[in-house]
């Protein structure tokens, strides 16, 4: 079931610092939205806030035209899934304990577990590639299993929006291009909206279907990465001259930084 | 075949958990009909029977029965389930072994509470209990309230209580130290936990406690599976955090206070049980009910070895417990760091 995802106005704060300001958006439904920006732009807090895991300080979140916090957090838990940075698991649990955990939500007083939710758990398992590694404790496993592990979790949960701030932190390449190959897949067979905190810049040019670039806890532009992105708009957010380049593989802008060595034109990291 | 392994793997944890409860329900009965049977004056099982169902007896069996063996067993077992449960439900809910009702004040709370009663204010009976139970309720709200930043946070949650449970620790000890040595002395034994000479107004009060909490935080524990994973997750789970904590909490209050306050705050009960359970049980589901027949089973055992395995010295509860649990809280805080699970 396709879910419409917005904000209005929305500011979000720690205490009394505010991180983000004002800021409304459109999550593309059925579309990967991929969100980038330099660090403590406020993109995790954003999104934190997109998942009601933090209480506006103004303005709202809609959920199907619905504040979100007016709406009962198990009806949230039907629609829509967040997987937050770094989750720690419990000692000792199984990927199949962990994974279940997933349907928490369709658990209640007088349902009790049921095949249905077997197959949902199978079904995240094997999409993820984990269904070999289902009676392991998650304890030994890799940390690109143990993320794919995690993202089969919030899989398993059968939500028409996936949030994940920042789920390649601390893999390596292959494990990068496999996670977001991954839930490019998801959106693809299921039609689920997708929503990234990404860090890897190139491989947010490449898998977005919508990329928002933020800086200050604002948008600085968003929209298909092909259009919106330039070398000036690289240089204002992140601070450091680039060039764009054709990615070869994907036709998508590719960054090369200029930094104040190691250049081959004399080209340097000053004003032209 | 592939629908196969989630249901196998799953079929397996909890056969392994049901496994585990049966096990420790029939070893807590078989400890329990013990401590009916056995002591200076040996009662036959079937003796001890009959005078449960209230059929003639041999002379002097009834007195001993119902007076002094079933009083002491009642009491253990009660205490054990709610100190078990107690500990289980602090240690998940805030993810940290260090975090079980004895260790970070609550049970000083009750402690406090009742010296406060019965030495300054010479409060007898029941009142005695209701006062211990204030005492753990009011000590937790504190704790809660200090530890409070836009939502309580595990690790702060902890430290909080271990300073507030020194700070009552020290005005027990001034208490004690101002009283009259007998009066001192009598308190320093249910100080140290014990479960001889209760009267059955003393555990009704428990029972009934138990009866009452212990199915609700059961009841309220199925949030558990999503609180493990942490907050972030079991908001996303649709859990409303602050809520089932806050409930949560004051069940498992409600439960060790009036442990404390029928059988004293016998040492490490609540703290040992659940790791315990986690080990019997295995991977990394919440365990509520095992952990409770585990507290059980610690304290029947343990009030068995004070009373009759330690020569001709009978020892509380208490001490035998602090022994076992002591060395478990120095393994504990010895390997808590280099797993990086401090909190």
């Amino acid at each position: 079931m396709p879910v419409d995802l917005k904000a209005d106005r929305l500011s979000l704060g720690y205490g009394e610092r505010t991180v983000v300001h004002e800021l409304s958006m459109h999550v593309p439904t059925g579309k990967v939205t991929i969100i980038v920006g330099p660090n403590a732009c406020g993109k995790s807090t954003f999104l934190r806030g997109l998942a009601r895991l933090l209480p506006a300080s103004s303005g709202e979140v809609l959920l199907d035209g619905k504040s979100i916090h007016a709406t009962p957090s198990r009806e949230v838990a039907l629609r829509l899934g967040i997987l937050p940075q770094g989750p720690i698991a419990p000692d000792g649990i199984t990927v199949t304990d962990l994974v279940s955990r997933g349907r928490h939500v369709h658990q209640g007083w007088f349902r009790r577990w049921s095949s249905q939710d077997d197959d949902a758990v199978t079904q995240a398992l094997t999409a993820t590639g984990t269904l070999p590694l289902a009676a392991r404790p998650v304890d030994e496993l890799s940390g690109g299993q143990r993320q794919r592990v995690w993202i089969a979790m919030a899989l398993a949960q059968r939500t028409g929006i996936l949030l994940l701030d920042e789920p390649t932190t601390y893999l390596d390449i292959s494990h990068q291009v496999e996670v977001l190959d991954l839930l490019t897949d998801l959106n693809e067979a299921e039609g689920t909206t997708v929503v990234i905190v990404l860090h890897e810049l190139n491989l947010a040019f490449r898998y977005a279907d919508h990329l928002v670039v933020m800086k200050d806890g604002a948008v600085v532009t968003a929209g298909n990465p092909n259009e919106v992105l330039s070398e000036q708009i690289i240089e204002d957010v992140f601070g450091m001259r680039c060039r764009l380049v054709d990615d070869p593989i994907s036709n998508t802008p590719m960054i090369v930084p200029i930094g104040r060595h190691r250049t081959a034109n004399g080209e340097v990291d000053r004003p032209e | 075949m592939s629908a196969g392994v989630v249901e196998t793997t799953r079929r397996r944890e909890s056969a392994r958990a049901r496994a585990v409860a049966t096990a420790l329900l029939v070893a807590a009965i078989a400890m329990f009909a013990l401590t009916l049977s056995y002591g200076d004056f040996q009662i036959s099982l079937p003796d001890v029977v009959r005078s449960l169902l209230g059929q003639p007896t041999p002379p002097g069996v009834d007195y001993i029965m119902h007076d002094l063996r079933l009083p002491r067993a009642s009491v253990s077992v009660l205490a054990g389930l709610a100190f078990g449960l107690a500990g289980a439900i602090f240690q998940q809910l805030l993810r940290n072994p260090l975090a079980s009702p004895d260790v970070i004040g609550v049970s000083q709370g009750a402690t406090t509470a009742a010296v406060v009663a019965v030495l300054v204010l010479g409060v007898e009976g029941g009142i005695v209990a209701a006062v211990a139970l204030a005492g753990a309720l009011v000590t937790a709200l504190v704790i809660y309230a200090l530890s409070w930043r836009k939502g309580v946070g595990g690790y702060r949650f902890i430290l909080v209580g271990i300073g507030i449970g020194t700070v009552l620790t020290s005005i027990t000890s001034y208490i004690l130290t101002r009283s009259d040595v007998k009066v001192a002395a009598e308190a320093m034994i249910w100080l140290t936990g014990s479960v001889s000479g209760r009267t059955w107004p003393q555990i009704v009060p428990l029972a009934v406690a138990v009866l009452i909490l212990a199915p609700m935080a059961l009841t309220l524990g199925r949030v558990l599976t999503g609180m493990q994973l942490g907050d972030d997750l079991a908001t996303a789970f649709g859990v409303r955090v602050q809520r089932s904590r806050f409930a949560l909490l004051i069940t498992a209050v409600g439960l060790a206070g009036m442990a404390t306050s029928a059988a004293g705050p016998i040492a490490f009960v609540a703290f040992m049980s659940g790791p315990i359970a986690v080990r019997l049980v295995g991977g990394g589901r919440p365990v509520l009910i095992q952990a409770a027949l585990v507290g059980a089973l610690l304290v029947l055992v343990s009030d068995f070895i004070g009373s009759h395995l330690l020569g001709s010295r009978q020892f509380p509860v208490g001490v035998v417990t602090g022994v076992i649990g002591a060395p478990y809280l120095l393994w504990l805080l010895a390997t808590a760091n280099r797993s990086g699970r401090g909190g």
